[in-house]
């Protein structure tokens, strides 16, 4: 039984690492900022709670596992944030390289909005855009 | 200047909103989740989840709660524990399928990879339920969230993987689907009514269409 529980954790921890390595080649291949965000948000997620699984086996102690939990738990609220931050930011910037994109319904918003105010920061509310939207669709 | 139009959309976010300048505190009512949480972080974190350990953590909490008051979040006033653990079971299984997807094309497709910035209009007007679409959004295959329209419940999504017109509408269908998910396990009554006459007698059972 103990040498199973072994092979498992090998298994998690290695699996687990493995999402880490994923996370960076994708930084890397990837062509733009939003695209990379992606790699930086969700691979690491599994990642944590893979290896976090092999830990808790590995111990054998259930009074670990709230910490466990709890540290998986914040990951997965913060991880969303840090990818929005920087992705909204960078899209403000013009860090997005525009070419790799199909679509992009978000720039006619923002020009409308910066034309009618004169600044780019700070669009999250925005008067009309629901009318907007079912005139496009 | 035109005044803004602060008239409330309904009573559960004329709890939160500030229309006349004086900031609202939260009741009891609305930050228990909060309370219980921090015990659980006080319990976890000493590695002791006795009586008086707990107890010393909720009154911690209670001085914590008062002396950095955060906005009252809205609570909806509705629970489904059968869909909560069913969203959770999917939720799981989709944060699998979202690694395998960008190792894919991580590995795979490289450079090549297109893709969308795509508007998707929700259909709820709680806030906290757009949070959460766009918190599980983030961890799911595909998206994450650019930005965000408050007063019309608008998310931006940048969408990985798409090449046509027909994938993004595709797209959108999967975030109304999640936004569906959600409500049905913790959406307010009116909006589960709403999306169940939308969704028709077989709404629980219905796949989402791929």
């Amino acid at each position: 039984m103990d040498f199973f529980l072994e092979i498992v954790v090998a298994v998690l921890l290695v699996a687990g690492s493995l999402m880490s390595l994923i996370a960076g080649i994708g930084l890397i291949t990837f062509p733009d900022l939003l695209s990379r965000m992606h790699a930086a948000t969700k691979p690491q997620v599994l990642g944590f709670l893979l290896l976090f699984a092999g830990l808790a086996i590995h111990l054998r102690s259930w009074i670990l596992v709230p910490v466990l939990v709890l540290a998986w738990g914040l990951q997965l609220l913060t991880a969303p944030v840090s990818a929005h931050m920087i992705g909204r930011a960078g899209y403000r910037t013009k860090h997005v390289a525009k070419e790799t994109l199909h679509v992009d319904e978000l720039k006619r918003v923002i020009s409308t909005h910066s034309e009618a105010t004169g600044n780019t920061g700070a669009v999250t509310r925005i008067e009309g855009t629901k009318a907007d939207e079912t005139e496009n669709s | 200047m035109q005044p803004k139009d602060l008239t409330p959309r309904d009573q559960r976010i004329d709890d939160a909103l500030d229309t006349s300048g004086v900031r609202h505190r939260a009741t009891f009512k609305q930050e228990w989740p909060l309370l219980l949480l921090l015990i659980f972080v006080w319990g976890a974190l000493w590695q002791d989840f006795s009586i008086g350990n707990l107890l010393f953590g909720a009154i911690l909490s209670i001085i914590i709660v008062n002396l950095f008051p955060l906005p009252p979040v809205v609570l909806p006033g509705r629970i489904n524990l059968w869909y909560c653990l069913k969203l959770f079971i999917w939720f799981i299984g989709q944060v699998f399928a979202a690694s395998v997807h960008v190792a894919w094309i991580a590995v795979v497709r490289g450079k090549k990879a297109r893709s969308a910035l795509i508007a998707v209009p929700l259909r709820t007007e709680s806030d906290l339920i757009v949070m959460t679409v766009g918190h599980v959004l983030t961890l799911i295959p595909g998206s994450f969230v650019v930005d965000v329209d408050r007063s019309s419940s608008t998310l931006y999504l940048h969408y990985l993987d798409v090449n046509s017109d027909a994938e993004v509408e595709k797209a959108r269908a999967n975030i109304r689907d999640i936004e569906r998910r959600l409500i049905m396990a913790i959406g307010s009554p009116d909006e589960y009514e709403a999306i169940k006459a939308e969704e028709g007698p077989d709404f629980s059972t219905r796949r989402p269409s791929k």
